[in-house]
């Protein structure tokens, strides 16, 4: 064999050299393109990013609605008075605090009334506006009907709104949507972990022989780990990135449809589409999310797969 | 202990003290014949540069004892010291580095039948970090020693065994190692195929290489005679 005279020492310096598999020239040692990795994993990515992305949405989507909502009725229960002198007030308000989980109490301010009256009134600035009290209850009234009758007995000619109970409990209810989305988001990814294992697990049965003779020829657990890793969040992120592809239209779609809950007009055409309230910024991460899963679920596993090899 | 000296081992290649060798049941197995000894109290030393058989008729542990010095097992007792390591007190994170100055040839080849000769042969190089222009040239010039150079983008599968069994051999030698173990490799080979493969095995013993080679073919031996370890039932035969 043609080189003899340096071939030990040219042997040891590249032996002792930290090896890295190259990548690239086409170079697949491992056989990964062929192995079940393949048509598994990027199916399970768009489907788990898909899950992700609509959770992430309905999450977005209830929280401005809670948010709209709690802006629009600041308190549970308001009171709009007959004219009254400033004692006669005072009295009304010390009775009205005698009222069962009453926390709150107190005269609207009249500027706020005056910007909530301007889009029906507009600019009246001589106009008189009748003296308003909002009530905050915690808990919540079981029966607003029976609390405003009761209200109305104590303060006779009073009339009694309330709406924002009602508003209160849809408000807790956007809060509990969104907890349980962003709850499914964690689901989504633990599940994305676990079949990311399963997909590896098969891919390392399909390619034992294979990974044993780099293991003999001198390959460390971290080559071996970062070519499947590198295989798997490629895989993943292109799934994610086609799940994503595929949520954005829904997201637009049920964004449309709430565009009147939120205060806008109905959609009729595509730039009315809700394009800005989209969390664009958390779903342009989930495919990188997803990579990122499936190249950690990849290491954990395959090094932890090797450690069975001397 | 093998030094080096000169690009050249001196001294111990291989020494082997009191070694045994138990593979552990699977779990659940109620085989009695699993988890005996398969090698016991194995005292040997290899010379650097040396050319021995492994001889014994199938079944006596020669395939085992050649994992024991590939280091692709853990001896269950006793000393395996290869390249001046023992591989009992040897942290894994440092067998890579010694794997890599270690060839070994099968009977079955174990060529990954997805790769091209010419890709089987880099991928020790490929593996130890070797750049790709060097290693053109280096898998080019093992090719055309191994005499294939016409079957370079050949796969496995398109190769016949004798062909199969010198990219085996290409493979094992292009890391230029210190230590090459042939497991029966004419064990599916004709006899023009088997000279073929012997003679390369000898030239490599020739430029300095110890070359260790099992065989339960007694014909191959006396064609080719040299110093042996003679196992039976797992262990040596003086």
């Amino acid at each position: 064999m043609p080189g003899e005279a340096t071939s030990t020492v040219t042997a040891s310096r590249w032996a002792s050299r930290r090896p890295v598999l190259r990548r690239g020239h086409g170079r697949d040692p491992l056989g990964l393109r062929q192995a079940l990795l393949g048509p598994l994993l990027p199916a399970v990515a768009l489907a788990m990013t898909l899950l992700a992305a609509l959770a992430l949405g309905g999450a977005a989507g209830a929280q401005a609605l809670a948010l709209r909502w709690q802006q629009g009725a600041a308190a549970a229960v308001t009171v709009q008075l007959p004219d009254m002198e400033a004692p006669r007030l005072a009295r009304t308000l010390a009775a009205l605090r005698e009222l069962p989980d009453l926390v709150d109490a107190r005269p609207m301010d009249q500027d706020r009334l005056a910007a909530l009256l301007r889009p029906w009134l507009g600019e009246v600035p001589a106009l008189p506006l009748p003296p308003i009290l909002e009530l905050r209850f915690d808990p919540l009234p079981d029966n607003p009907e029976g609390l405003a009758l009761r209200i109305i007995s104590v303060v006779p000619g009073a009339t009694v709104e309330t709406q924002g109970v009602w508003v209160a409990r849809l408000v807790a209810l956007a809060q509990r949507v969104r907890g349980t989305a962003l709850a499914a988001v964690a689901l989504v990814g633990l599940l994305a972990v676990g079949v990311v294992m399963v997909g590896i697990r098969a891919g390392l049965a399909a390619r034992q022989d294979v990974i044993v003779i780099l293991h003999d020829l001198g390959a460390t657990d971290g080559d071996i780990a970062n070519r499947f890793a590198g295989r798997v969040a490629l895989l993943c992120g292109l799934g994610g990135l086609t799940g994503l592809l595929l949520a954005v239209p829904v997201l637009l779609a049920f964004g449309g449809l709430a565009a009147p809950l939120m205060g806008r007009m109905p959609v009729v055409r595509l730039a009315e589409l809700p394009w800005q309230t989209l969390p664009w910024l958390l779903l342009a991460g989930l495919p990188l999310l997803m990579a990122g899963l499936g190249w950690a679920t990849a290491e954990l596993t395959v090094r932890s797969w090797l450690k069975r090899l001397p | 202990m093998a030094r080096r000296a000169g690009g050249l081992y001196v001294g111990l290649m291989v020494r082997f003290t009191s070694v045994g060798l138990r593979y552990a049941p699977p779990a659940g197995s109620s085989d009695p014949g699993v988890g005996q000894d398969v090698l016991a109290d194995l005292s040997f030393e290899l010379p650097a540069g040396s050319f021995h058989w492994l001889l014994g008729p199938s079944g006596a542990g020669k395939s085992s004892l050649l994992r024991l010095m590939q280091l692709a097992l853990r001896p269950s007792r006793g000393e395996v010291e290869v390249l001046g390591t023992v591989t009992s007190r040897a942290r894994r994170q440092d067998m890579p580095a010694l794997r890599r100055r270690i060839g070994v040839v099968f009977q079955d080849f174990r060529l990954l039948p997805h790769l091209s000769a010419f890709d089987n042969i880099a991928l020790p190089l490929r593996i130890a970090g070797r750049a790709e222009l060097a290693l053109r040239a280096d898998v080019t010039e093992m090719l055309r020693w191994v005499g294939l150079e016409t079957k370079a983008e050949s796969l496995p599968p398109e190769l016949s065994g004798g062909e199969q069994q010198r990219i085996a051999i290409g493979r094992a030698v292009a890391m230029r190692p210190a230590l090459l173990l042939a497991d029966e490799p004419t064990g599916n080979l004709d006899a023009v195929q088997s000279r073929r493969v012997l003679s390369l095995l000898q030239e490599m013993h020739r430029m300095g290489t110890t070359v260790v080679v099992a065989t339960h073919s007694e014909s191959l031996v006396n064609a080719y005679p040299g110093p042996a370890l003679r196992l039976a039932r797992g262990r040596l035969e003086r």
